[in-house]
């Protein structure tokens, strides 16, 4: 044992193998209504897909290879380098060996061979090939947060990673996987959905900044009125917080219907029980407990003796607060813009409930007509900017404290 | 200058300024001095409409200040506090350029000054622009502060405590500075501090503050040789009041010159080096220990020799040194 240098790296290998031993790479089913049968990943790699052996051999042989190489490795510079390539490799490896694999499933002579029709079949991504991934990615994020990057670099080496698989997708290596079928089929619907749920969340935070940073920033100021008014005002964001958001949507359906019932015109914009606004008002308000909290946290973390500076060598207060006391409070800030940014793509899934749209739409179609890939179709757009606002954000708070 | 007429300040009750009368006239170094929570900080302060007074008056050139926009007022004067104060997320450059940008001085202008000011700071301007405050030592950033606080051409200095914080050997390097910028520009500086030699060795005119009330102001050679009262003689250390007025008499002042009283060479047969005639008392008196000799020779700055001087001369000529 002594000569294993990367314990973490070895489990999750371990974990990995058993992934790939146990469940199904791929599903293969003649039509959506069945369910279909598992192909495992030892049966695709076989057949290859289709794929020279010689790419299969590369792409999924040469990183498991070197992956397995750096357990034994001393923790270096290169070794680290060497891991984030081949799991960027293994990840765009599986992504075109399944592709490859659906292509070949999808071929009209098989389905002759078989007495089905063609171009109704589904090949469905299975769990191995979901954990393998998840495996790589974790691994390759790992070692990027060892190589001690500056945030921008760190940035770019967590999208170069999943750069091949972005490459399989964009050259349609892809498309004859379900989900990427699924797609498709509801090209029109899925963009709308994409569209309205970034609507929802823009929507959402945009209230929330312009009430919520004013608040912050009075809530630290000296005063008789704000004083009085602080305790009570984080007390109330905080029970807002606690609120599961179907409550807080349901509760918001009844005045709001209310009101657009004595007040025809509001309902002429939109705002009614259901749909748009009730959705918009709860994720706002969900949203303003992060955004006053760190602004007060940013600015009360200003050191006093700077601004003190800044005002005794003639800044106005304006010019205080936006030269000074704002751009300084600003990484603290931007970490609670990626708490709610991130907490309100996610709950905007939820707001389709109640009939506001969004990604949430596909996933709860998916979730009622059983359809898995539906579901997936829904959900994966959803994680992925989660993921990319969460990184970018990150990215932007941890430079931005760089500097100063 | 500056003139304080029977100010007084009160806060929650206690009142921290208590009737203080000053007028600080231009191309004095006033040293406002006093132990913590003596009110020295808060004078200072009224000073610049940092701390508005609550009766009496303040005038600046003249005027009430309260007729100037606060602003104003504060870009006249320049305001150095310890190294802290600099904006963190701004370069050298900008920290030292804030008030001229302020005073919307044409770039040219505002590029010459910060090179200029880091210059007479001793801070190489082109290694040191781009910095950010947090690259650079505790001196460095004193220093840059005390450029901010120049950079807009002030007519007054006011300076917080703003070598508080740092290390002997950085603090006395920056004191000679500021006495040396003093000298050269002539500008008005009034500094607060609870350091007894920094008030000795800067101060043209020293202000003890006790409680809020002004306890006595003169030159810090009047402070020690005629103190008002116990106080005063307590608080510049009863017991090494003799010790710090040498400290304020130098060797050329107190020396006997060549030809006057037979050749000084001669004189000390046993002599060892010359001591430099730019030496206080005070460090004579320790080569006079250490070497244990009664006598030394005295040179110039160029080597040559110009006197000499022995231990009695210490004690004599105090009434002619008492005026300066």
């Amino acid at each position: 044992m002594g000569r294993i240098k990367n314990r973490v790296l070895l489990l999750l290998l371990v974990i990995g193998l058993a992934a790939a031993a146990g469940l199904a790479f791929l599903r293969h089913a003649p039509n959506r209504l069945v369910s279909g049968v598992r192909i495992s990943f030892f049966e695709v790699l076989s057949a290859g897909g289709g794929l020279q052996p010689l790419w299969v051999l590369l792409s999924i042989g040469l990183p498991v290879l070197l992956l397995a190489a750096a357990v034994f490795l001393r923790d270096s510079r290169p070794t680290r380098l060497i891991v984030i390539a081949a799991a960027a490799l293994l990840l765009g490896g599986l992504a075109s060996l399944a592709g490859a694999e659906a292509t070949r499933l999808a071929s009209p002579a098989l389905a002759l061979a078989a007495g089905t029709t063609p171009g109704i079949e589904r090949t469905s991504l299975g769990g191995s090939f979901w954990v393998i991934s998840a495996l790589a990615w974790l691994i390759a994020g790992d070692a990027i947060a060892h190589l001690g990057l500056r945030p921008v670099w760190r940035l770019m080496a967590g999208a170069a990673v999943i750069a091949p698989v972005l490459v399989c997708l964009a050259t349609g290596r892809l498309e004859q996987l379900s989900l990427l079928k699924e797609y498709a089929n509801r090209q029109e619907l899925f963009n709308t959905a994409l569209l309205q749920h970034v609507q929802i969340v823009l929507a959402s935070l945009l209230p929330s900044l312009l009430i919520g940073v004013p608040l912050g920033i009075l809530s630290v100021r000296d005063g008789r009125w704000m004083t009085a008014l602080r305790a009570p005002m984080f007390a109330s964001l905080n029970i807002i917080q606690t609120i599961p958001s179907i409550a807080l949507f349901g509760l918001l359906m009844a005045p709001l219907a209310l009101l657009a019932t004595s007040l025809p015109l509001l309902a002429q914009w939109g705002i009614k029980g259901v749909g748009l606004a009730p959705a918009v008002i709860a994720l706002t308000l969900y949203s303003l407990l992060p955004i006053v909290r760190s602004t007060a946290a940013g600015m009360t973390q200003v050191p006093r003796p700077v601004v003190d500076a800044a005002i005794g060598i003639g800044l106005t207060p304006r010019q205080v607060l936006w030269k000074v006391e704002l751009p300084l409070a600003l990484p603290v800030f931007i970490a609670g813009l990626r708490v709610a940014t991130v907490q309100t793509i996610g709950m905007a899934v939820v707001a389709a409930l109640i009939g506001a749209g969004g990604l949430g739409a596909i996933m709860f179609q998916g979730l009622l007509g059983g359809a898995l890939d539906l579901v997936l179709l829904g959900v994966v757009p959803v994680v992925a900017m989660a993921v990319a606002v969460d990184a970018v954000l990150k990215t932007l708070a941890s430079s931005l404290a760089h500097e100063f | 200058m500056i003139e304080l007429q029977s100010v007084s300040k009160t806060f929650d009750g206690v009142k921290v300024i208590d009737e203080v009368s000053l007028n600080i006239t231009r191309g004095e170094f006033i040293v406002i001095l006093g132990s913590s929570g003596s009110g020295k900080s808060t004078l200072l302060k009224m000073m610049n409409r940092l701390i508005e007074h609550d009766s009496g008056r303040v005038l600046f050139a003249g005027e009430e200040i309260r007729s100037f926009n606060p602003e104003d007022i504060r870009r006249r004067m320049g305001y150095a506090i310890q190294s802290i104060g600099l904006f963190p997320h701004w370069t050298v450059e900008k920290n030292i350029a804030a008030v001229p940008t302020l005073l919307n001085w044409p770039q040219d202008r505002i590029k010459a000054r910060t090179t200029e000011l880091l210059t007479l700071l001793q801070l190489e301007p082109d290694l040191y622009r781009a910095r950010y405050p947090h690259q650079l030592s505790g001196g460095q950033q004193q220093r840059v502060g005390v450029a901010r606080a120049l950079a807009g051409n002030p007519e007054v200095l006011l300076m917080d405590e703003p070598f508080g914080a740092l290390d002997p050997v950085t603090r006395s390097a920056l004191q000679l500075e500021i006495a040396r910028i003093h000298k050269t520009s002539g500008k008005t500086i009034v500094l607060v501090t609870h350091d007894i030699d920094e008030a000795l060795s800067l101060a043209t005119r020293i202000v003890l503050l006790d409680k809020g009330a002004i306890v006595q102001s003169g030159t810090p050679l009047q402070m020690l040789a005629t103190p008002a009262n116990d106080f005063v003689l307590d608080f510049f250390g009863r017991s090494d009041v003799g010790i710090k007025l040498l400290g304020l008499r130098c060797v050329a002042d107190h020396m006997r010159p060549v030809g006057q009283d037979g050749d000084p060479a001669a004189a000390d047969a046993s002599h060892s080096d010359p001591i430099p005639d730019t030496l206080s008392l005070r460090e004579a008196l320790s080569i006079f220990v250490s070497r244990r000799v009664p006598r030394l020779t005295v040179a110039d700055s160029a080597g040559k020799l110009v006197g000499r001087i022995d231990l009695q001369d210490l004690l004599g000529h105090t009434s002619s040194a008492a005026q300066p």
